[in-house]
């Protein structure tokens, strides 16, 4: 089946199989391996890009759903002028060991901020329920989110002056 | 410290610019050109004999390559899957090695045991020609648990091994011991189970076999925590490569925590199968394969007595344990439940008699090995479990009776009655700070609070020792090793003074390219981002015994030390040279070499460039070039110890545990880098909290089925189960390494798994109950609570 869609700013034309999942599309298609897959039962979140601005378990999206869509990566987050304010975050506050479940955090990590005016610890562990890492015991990533989020809301009202 | 990037800095870790990016470079990320993928099949029996294999259907669809089966093997020569540790028994019996092939041969001895390897152009294709290879089983009889392998008459696992007994060991003074019990005032008791767990690395594991069939060489990419150990058990053992004609790459690995230190089947299988079709070979585990194929941890179950003084002194301990091996021996196996468990029952007290006794038998499971803290976690539980029953028995104060027991500050170097000789800790001042911190003496109020919102409260305390540090090559072989357990590291000075540094233990979270590039920062008085720390590639490091057992600093770090002192003494060499200079008259201090009492001096780059351009060197006693390398060997094992203390709430109405605070206070001797000490720290007591509250590996123990073989059912540790971890250190030096460094990978795990049931039980103390199984489930404590009556919350 024929869909064309946007991968992190470029069109994409492909040609999928009905089964074909978007981590497979990102991955062994496109060379993304940037997306990682930790399960086979949309458990784990190593796969999370965002679809349309909305985090999304890659392993569990069929590629032929995506027609027309934007997808963004772990791959697209950094800029020319270097790590997005998360990333920074999880650099600064030891957020990552193996950093296998990194790219899912993040990608989740930055649908949070934009979904939570008000973040707080307790709603980000909440909303990890769907991140697992097995390395950092998730303390770290808790106070990388908090940082990052309060970083982008910082430059959000640095670029609105 | 020298240089801001030396010992003693919270250095943000150099390694995480690619992983944030998505720019790792894992296993799973690699394609070789021309690549095809594997698949097993793997058996549904937990115990069967194989009749048939029929694979014409499967080889004659599109794209399949090969389908290979244990006859394959056989036909090849190649060998069974080596276990290198293997331990003497009781009267010097030999631990049983049965053959374990990589491909089952005749019969399957576990689910998920492989039984044919299927390799095609597509992964789909491939796993769509397992599927229609046909095997004929005879089922037969399983033993899914150890209890059911000790019965009389149960099925054996392997038929020349009836009773399916793998070793029966013994450690410490058995008459010494019986004679405490016979005189003491009192014996504690308890019998308890040490959960099954699967480690479940973020990462499934993965592999890639090729062989270059123009310089009959193979490389093998995997997912190891020790390549080095892969290349020479895989190519000696297993498939009879020549070491020179073998390379290992393990790059950037997802996480491991001993799950990934042991020689697996599939690694070989993708290195023989990439010769049998002469093209590159790519196996990628499921999550799913992982729970059936991964070595699994734990497994005891644990009889074990205290004898006491009345004024609660331990006057001996007495323990028996029947440990799991699985449906074959794994690398380390047999070690695991024996040496690395039963000295450290001595914790950190004085009892002065010790007897343990471990039967480690087959099962039809998955083979059991190490899982981070391997042995000591399981000997922390049964002691600090038992310590507990003892105070609450005598009526004495948990941290009293503790402090009671504990080894003085003064009688270090300590002798413990069950082999190890700890150089230094201070257990005593880890439970003081502790204490103070958790404010142990007002818990009683803050129990009275939450009874008066119906819930139900407890504090939990456990201190613990571990041996880490592994292993002195000396002592570890006359524990059964087969193989040295140093470590090396080289030095190469770039003629511009930039430095690489090739380490033998491998990184896979731990933040070696951050710690060991501030050591050589230290030493060198260069800032770290000079450093580059180069691991994991047989062809680029020239040895090394991997990561595991909180070894990587102790042991590694000191050979970086050795090899990095080594080129000092060279730079002094050379320096003394361009003075014309006495050697001795040369020192070197903050990155500068000096002719001693004067202003003249050399920064260190200007002696590396020199040491590239030796113009006018005297060539017969002194080399061109800078690099040096080094091998440590310990002459002990490190002693990390602590005391940590948990805080919960139970919930009486759906037994639901929250947990409130923990905090631990550890002795890991020199820390390099506290920032990713404590994310050690906390990730470890994260993964035994794992173990005492959510992890639970089932196998019915009749049919031997895993009944908990995914995430949908393994209940892995989530971000909001947890409270903030308070981690604090208070350090005594390592006696015998050059850093004083003791290690701080295992403690968490070590220790969270007894302070927190401690804390259940002490919730529950009220309800007559003593001891709590892990994990520590709703389920279970509900169950608990409703037999015990309409639970009552007591103030
Ligand atoms: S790989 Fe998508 S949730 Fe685990
Ligand atoms: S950093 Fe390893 S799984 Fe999260």
């Amino acid at each position: 089946m024929h869909i064309s869609l946007t991968v992190n700013g470029k069109s994409v034309q492909a040609d999928v199989a009905p089964e074909e999942l978007l981590s497979d599309l990102l991955r062994e298609r496109l060379g993304l391996t940037g997306t990682h897959v930790g399960c086979d039962t949309s458990q784990c979140g190593a796969c999370v890009v965002h679809v349309d601005g909305r985090s999304v378990k890659s392993c569990t999206v069929l590629a032929v759903a995506l027609q027309g869509s934007t997808v963004t990566s772990i791959e697209a987050v950094a800029s020319a002028a270097g790590l997005h304010p998360m990333q920074k975050a999880f650099h600064e506050n030891h957020g990552l060991q193996c950093g296998f479940c990194t790219p899912g955090m993040v990608m989740s990590a930055l649908d949070y901020a934009a979904r939570n005016p008000d973040p707080s610890a307790e709603s980000v562990r909440h909303w990890l329920e769907g991140n697992f890492c097995r390395c950092t015991g998730y303390q770290n990533i808790v106070a990388a989110i908090l940082a990052g989020a309060a970083a982008m809301s910082e430059r959000a009202k640095e670029l609105g002056k | 410290m020298t240089s801001s990037t030396g010992i003693g800095a919270s250095l943000l870790r150099k390694e995480d610019q690619r992983f944030l990016m998505g720019r790792g470079n894992y296993v799973s990320d690699i394609k070789r050109p021309g690549m095809t993928m594997g698949a097993f099949l793997r058996s549904p029996h937990a115990h069967a004999r194989i009749l048939a294999i029929r694979s014409d259907a499967a080889l004659a669809m599109p794209g399949v390559l090969a389908v290979l089966t244990g006859e394959d093997l056989r036909a090849d020569g190649v060998g069974g899957l080596p276990c290198a540790w293997p331990v003497t028994g009781k009267g010097g019996a030999p631990t049983k090695e049965p053959t374990h092939p990589p491909l089952a041969q005749d019969k399957v001895r576990h689910v998920g045991d492989p039984v044919a390897f299927i390799i095609a152009e597509s992964l789909l294709q491939a796993r769509n020609a397992a599927e229609a290879v046909e095997v004929d089983y005879e089922a037969l009889p399983a033993v899914g648990g150890v209890l059911e392998a000790i019965k009389p008459g149960a099925p054996a696992v392997f038929e020349d091994i009836p009773d399916n007994v793998c070793v029966d060991w013994e450690l410490g003074d058995k008459a010494a011991t019986d004679a405490a019990f016979q005189g003491a005032a009192h014996v504690a008791r308890i019998s308890l189970v040490n959960n099954r767990l699967v480690g479940n690395p973020m990462e499934p594991r993965a592999a890639i076999g090729e062989y270059d069939s123009s310089r009959e060489h193979y490389t093998l990419w995997t997912t190891s925590q020790f390549p080095h150990i892969v290349k020479l058990l895989m190519g000696n053992f297993v498939l009879g490569i020549a070491q020179h004609k073998l390379r290992v790459v393990s790059p950037d690995v997802g996480g491991g925590f001993g799950v990934k230190q042991f020689h697996y089947a599939e690694e070989a299988l993708v290195t023989w199968g990439s010769r049998r079709v002469g093209r590159p070979v790519k196996w990628v585990a499921e999550r799913s394969e992982g729970f059936i194929s991964d070595a699994h941890g734990r497994d005891h179950v644990t009889e074990a007595e205290m004898a006491l003084s009345e004024d609660g002194h331990f006057l001996g301990l007495r323990v028996r344990t029947i440990a799991n091996m699985g449906g074959y021996l794994s690398t380390f196996g047999p070690n695991i439940p024996t040496n690395l468990y039963g000295p450290l029952l001595a914790g950190v007290y004085t009892t002065p008699a010790i007897y343990c006794e471990v039967k480690a038998v087959f099962t039809n499971t998955v083979p059991v090995d190490a899982y981070r803290g391997a042995g000591r976690p399981e000997a922390t539980f049964v002691l600090e479990r038992l310590v507990d029953v003892a105070a609450a028995e005598l009526g004495i104060d948990r941290a009293e009776i503790r402090r009671r027991n504990m080894i003085p500050p003064g009688a270090y170097p300590y002798q413990t009655p069950v082999m190890m000789e700890y150089d230094s800790g201070d257990p005593g001042g880890c439970l003081a700070k502790a204490l103070l911190k958790a404010d142990w003496d007002g818990f009683a109020q803050r129990k009275g609070q939450s009874a008066a919102r119906g819930k139900l409260r407890g504090i939990g305390l456990c201190t613990y020792v571990e041996a880490c540090g592994l292993a002195p090559s000396r002592i570890a072989a006359s524990l059964g090793v087969r193989g040295g357990l140093f470590e090396s590291a080289a030095v190469r000075v770039h003629p511009t003074g930039e430095v690489t540094v090739l380490m033998g233990s491998h990184n896979h979270g731990q933040g070696h390219e951050t710690t060991f590039a501030q050591i050589a920062s230290e030493l060198l008085g260069i800032p770290a981002d000079k450093v580059e720390i180069v691991f994991g590639d047989t062809d680029r490091v020239q040895f090394g015994l991997g990561t595991y057992g909180s070894r990587s600093l102790a042991v590694g770090g000191s050979a970086l030390v050795k090899a990095t002192n080594k080129v000092i003494t060279k730079g002094k060499k050379i320096a003394a040279h361009m003075f014309e200079a006495a050697e001795a008259d040369i020192e070197f201090k903050d990155g500068s070499f000096t002719v001693a009492g004067t202003d003249r001096h050399k920064p260190f780059a200007e002696i590396a460039l020199s040491a590239h351009f030796p113009v006018n060197f005297p060539l017969e006693t002194l080399e061109p070039g800078l690099e040096e390398q080094a091998f440590y060997d310990p002459v002990n094992f490190t002693f990390p110890c602590g005391a940590h203390i948990a805080e919960l709430e139970i919930d009486p109405e759906t037994g639901t545990v929250e947990l409130l605070s923990y905090i631990a206070v550890d002795d890991i001797g020199t820390v390099i880098n506290p920032m990713i000490v404590e994310g050690q720290i906390v990730g470890g007591i994260v993964q035994g909290i794992g173990q005492a509250l959510y992890e639970d590996c089932i196998y019915d123990q009749e049919s031997g089925q895993l009944l908990s073989g995914s995430f949908m059912d393994y209940c892995l540790p989530r971000a909001d189960n947890f409270p903030l971890i308070s981690v604090e250190t208070n350090i005594t030096a390592c006696t015998h390494n050059p850093l004083g460094s003791k290690g701080c990978g295992e403690l968490g795990t070590i220790g969270s798994p007894a302070t927190v049931i401690n804390a259940v039980v002490d919730a529950l103390s009220h309800l007559g109950v003593n001891h709590v199984d892990m994990p520590a489930t709703p389920n279970r404590l509900w169950r608990i609570i409703a037999n015990a009556g309409a639970a009552p919350v007591v103030p």
